[in-house]
């Protein structure tokens, strides 16, 4: 439904895609984790013809090239944005009504569509509310809903939950999986938010501008054989190089952490607390996060 | 057709609605122009001479406040949707022009239910012709807005522009002193300046004092402009960007 292939774009000298290939297919809710300039909203805007690429590659969307028949791609494609797009001086019903018009939709068949969307996304009670007056949450379904009006096989969302509070969050998320599950739409979504991305049937990592990983959620974990173990100390690199000495094991220091991959990690806390007493501050331990393989793979950390 | 005229209509009718919703507005766009009227033409014992330059003004305050909007909603507002809907960039060029104009037209029908008090006596039929002349200018001023606010990044961008180019094109428009007794470069900056075209159509229609070029070409500059202002509008918005647009 998505193919992108060795897609670049740089704004003036630097390069904020570099090479970029993957594929979504259809009924795929497809995440791209990242850092805030790690390159996804610049993919964002070229796979929602915003822009256009400026160093080589093609993307194509439900089937049509988004730089030589944007028009095409348009008609497909439903876009919510990281930042509003609503009219807030006008109710939900009006904002949806233009919306329909923009699509060259009118009549009996608009009035048809704008039922539906605002079912689905329990908007029917507040149809005649003026956007100002709705909730951070309630402003996002409605963007939603204005994105679906055409029935479109793509929806692109870019950093969709971005201000909303973990309840609202999670409302959103069951509203889109209910959108692949009922309408067998395509999802392609932003986020730097882990639990939604783990939320992605598959994702890719993006970091300046190249993808560092890809796969399900399971699979990019698994990259971590074992457990994490997060050490805080005062004095983070000499903690790790005696680390390194004593047990053989590689560690990053970030953000005055070690972090330590490690297979039965309990084990290990008990020794290296007791190799080093009192030069470790704290000690944690826990499964391994898409945040530890962004960790892996990048050295940076994705908030 | 209707995948012309729709997202058009639909534009325009936004701008009326929301505009209908901040009626506030009205007051802040037709008070000032007219306050600064009041106390030119008082002081200076002449409210007719200054009246048309006055209506100028609030027609251009009102299309500058419609237009600068353009820089917001494109970055978080209504147009981010419309710039990704299969709608014609030119249609949605039209509707916003077209709505932005209609406002600055109602507030300029404001304005002129002063114009007794500039002496004006005009017949109803003549009114309506008087409404015409306010309506092109009101397109035209419009259009200039939007090509200004179009390739803008910053509402004081903006800002910068109107205190540098609009408020001196207004100044040697004829709306403070007339041709005849301007100082020979000024002349020829009023000749060239197509707001001075605006000015004087008012004039003719109102019947007032210094209508000056004539009524002919008054009209074929005021329109002519305002045409090729939508032109480059619209060619300017359907322009492919390797820049964010929004």
């Amino acid at each position: 439904m998505i193919e992108v292939q060795e897609l670049t774009h740089r704004y003036g000298d630097r390069v904020a895609l570099s090479k970029i290939s993957f594929d979504v297919k259809a009924g795929e809710i497809f995440g791209l984790l990242g850092p805030n300039g790690g390159g996804k909203s610049t993919l964002f805007r070229i796979l929602s013809t915003m822009m256009v690429p400026s160093g080589g590659g093609r993307a194509i969307v439900a089937g049509h090239d988004v730089e030589r028949e944007p028009a095409e791609v348009r008609r497909h494609v439903g876009v919510v944005f990281q930042t509003q797009s609503l009219d807030k001086a006008l109710t939900v019903e009006e904002n949806l009504r233009s919306q329909g018009h923009l699509h060259g939709l009118s009549g009996a068949k608009l009035r048809e569509r704008m039922e539906y969307a605002m079912q689905q996304l329990g908007l029917a009670d507040r149809r005649k509310d003026l956007v100002d007056t709705l909730s951070g949450g309630l402003r996002r379904r409605v963007e939603i809903a204005k994105a679906l009006l055409h029935r479109p096989k793509v929806l692109l969302m870019d950093e969709a939950s971005t201000g909303l509070d973990p309840a609202a969050r999670r409302d959103l998320s069951r509203h889109v999986e209910n959108l692949r599950s009922n309408e067998g739409v395509t999802i392609l979504l932003t986020t730097h938010i882990l639990e939604e991305a783990d939320r992605c049937d598959r994702l890719v990592l993006l970091h300046q501008g190249q993808i560092v990983a890809h796969g399900t959620p399971g699979e990019l974990r698994s990259r971590i054989g074992g457990d994490v173990v997060v050490l805080e100390a005062g004095d983070t690199a000499a903690l790790a190089a005696r680390i390194q000495q004593r047990f053989g094991l590689e560690s990053k220091v970030m953000d005055g952490q070690v972090r330590v991959e490690i297979e039965n990690g309990h084990r290990f806390i008990t020794e290296v607390v007791e190799a080093f007493p009192g030069a470790i501050d704290s000690v944690g331990l826990h499964k391994p996060t898409l945040e530890d393989v962004f960790v892996r793979e990048t050295g940076a950390s994705i908030e | 057709m209707s995948s012309f005229f729709l997202p058009a209509a639909t534009l325009w009718q936004r701008e009326l609605v929301r505009f209908w919703r901040q009626k506030s507005r009205v007051l802040g766009v037709v008070a000032s122009p007219l306050v600064f009227w009041l106390l030119i033409g008082y002081g200076s014992n002449d409210l007719a001479r200054f009246y048309s330059g006055a209506l100028v003004l609030t027609v251009m305050f009102s299309a500058i406040f419609s237009t600068i909007s353009i820089i917001e909603d494109r970055r978080e507002g209504f147009l981010l949707s419309m710039l990704v809907s299969p709608a014609p960039r030119t249609s949605m060029v039209l509707g916003k022009i077209l709505g932005a104009a209609t406002l600055a037209w109602i507030q300029g029908l404001i304005f002129l239910a002063f114009a007794p008090l500039a002496g004006v006596r005009i017949s109803p039929a003549e009114i309506v012709v008087v409404a015409g002349a306010v309506f092109l200018i009101s397109f035209t001023l419009t259009g200039m807005g939007f090509v200004i606010a179009w390739k803008m990044d910053s509402t004081s961008g903006f800002h910068a522009i109107m205190n540098l180019l609009l408020v001196p094109m207004w100044m040697v428009s004829g709306s403070l002193f007339p041709m005849t007794t301007a100082h020979g470069w000024i002349r020829a900056l009023m000749w060239v300046n197509p707001l001075t075209y605006s000015i004087s159509l008012l004039n003719y229609t109102l019947r007032l004092p210094n209508a000056m070029p004539g009524a002919w070409a008054s009209v074929a500059v005021t329109a002519g402009f305002g045409l090729l202002l939508l032109l480059v509008s619209g060619m300017m918005a359907a322009q492919k960007s390797t820049r964010s647009a929004a």
